[in-house]
């Protein structure tokens, strides 16, 4: 064998969320302390990889990504074809619970991104004495509706390539041409409805903004990583959710854009190798 | 800038495969400059500047020449790096036939991206 084997493992769990059978996709590397991470709206764990790859963290962290219901390689429940996929607060926050507890992970770090970028602040004040600490990426409290995802999941409409397009543009001009692309690709072979389905939780029904005084830090740490680039989650977005969170660690990422785990993996690495080292150091 | 979009398009096919199906006019303000742009199979074949009177477009748009000048750096700072970071802002407006520009965004936002090669 000459193949370069990558030391990322996949696996399926069947576990059961809202009374169904699921079969969730999962990815894992490493030992350790349970990092959890949590893909993007409309896309899958494969944004994780550079993380799931990177020997400096995985020899003090297991490092899971799954594939939520519905995306990458994770089915939807049986009956998908009967109605409308829309993720809320409550199914995004019991899934991730749910698979946490059905995976063994105990107390892990959880790290979002984007739409998993908000629901760490919900897990944040919910589930706090069950997480060792929260990374968001991305992270605000709400989110605007600037463009009508009604076209994302139209007939007349490629939804690969609309999905795709918008996933474009919220990246850093300055991110590697092939990463970006790479980026951009994950979003193309999406279910019809998945992105416009958790984009209601990201810009309609996922507004966290009265709730972020009851954030303790204290009990679980808080991390908000925020590329400059971005338009969607802004640093400003991130700025102002931190002002209401007593204790929340900003980091603005120069250079870097709505996905950072996946446009650029080295300079983002270079911004959460730190902050795992702090986690691990000063977190029980 | 937007007079140059042909040879900067038609000469390149990683911009040109995204609209290979689009044949249509749209139209394109920058301030009061209006320019009238019609696709066939993904190669602009012709950029009419106005004034333009009655003319007919399936999809218009709009932004200020302050905007597309800072979204036309070579390399843009934060908040003008796309044109959905033009509509974040509430700096770009959409008028017309929503569902041709939609089925066709990333050959758009290519197409308009494109001076940026032209950009000291």
């Amino acid at each position: 064998m000459t193949a370069r084997i990558e030391p990322v493992v996949g696996r399926y769990a069947h576990l059961e969320l809202e009374g169904k059978a699921h079969r969730v996709y999962f990815e894992e590397a490493g030992q350790g302390i349970p990092l959890l991470c949590l893909h993007t709206a409309g896309s899958d764990g494969r944004q994780f990889r550079a993380v799931l790859n990177d020997p400096a963290i995985t020899q003090h962290y297991r490092v899971v990504a799954f594939d939520m219901p519905w995306h990458g390689k994770s089915s939807p429940p049986a009956g998908w074809e009967k109605g409308d996929y829309e993720l809320t607060t409550t199914r995004y926050t019991d899934m991730i619970m749910t698979v946490a507890r059905e995976l063994g992970l105990d107390r892990p770090v959880v790290m979002g991104c984007s739409s998993g970028g908000r629901i760490v602040l919900d897990l944040a004040f919910k589930h706090a004495r069950a997480l060792r600490a929260l990374v968001g990426l991305q992270s605000s409290a709400f989110g605007t509706r600037y463009y009508d995802p009604y076209w994302l999941n139209h007939a007349e409409v490629h939804g690969g390539q609309a999905c795709g397009a918008v996933a474009y543009g919220l990246m850093s001009p300055l991110s590697p041409e092939a990463e970006r692309w790479e980026t951009v690709w994950h979003y193309m072979p999406g279910g019809p409805g998945v992105f416009s389905g958790d984009l209601y939780f990201y810009q309609v029904e996922g507004d966290i903004r009265s709730r972020l005084g009851e954030i303790d830090t204290s009990v679980c740490p808080l991390y908000l990583l925020t590329g400059e680039y971005d338009y969607s989650a802004s640093p400003a977005d991130t700025q102002a959710a931190a002002a209401k969170i007593m204790g929340a660690k900003v980091t603005i990422m120069k250079g870097l854009g709505h996905f950072p785990m996946s446009e650029n993996p080295d300079a983002f690495l270079g911004h959460l190798r730190p902050v795992l080292e702090e986690i691990r150091s000063t977190t029980l | 800038m937007i007079d140059k979009l042909p040879e900067l398009v038609n000469a390149d096919p990683a911009i040109v495969r995204w609209g290979r199906h689009m044949n249509a006019t749209f139209l394109v303000e920058v301030g009061e400059a209006q320019y009238l742009l019609t696709v066939r199979a993904g190669r602009i074949e012709s950029v009419e500047k106005g004034p333009l009177v009655m003319r007919a477009w399936t999809f218009a748009i709009r932004a200020s020449k302050e905007s597309w000048d800072r979204f036309w750096c070579r390399v843009p700072e934060p908040g003008w790096s796309d044109l959905f970071a033009l509509l974040r802002r509430g700096d770009v407006r959409f008028e017309g036939d929503q569902r041709v520009l939609m089925a066709y965004l990333l050959y758009l936002k290519l197409v308009l991206a494109a001076p940026r090669k032209l950009a000291a």
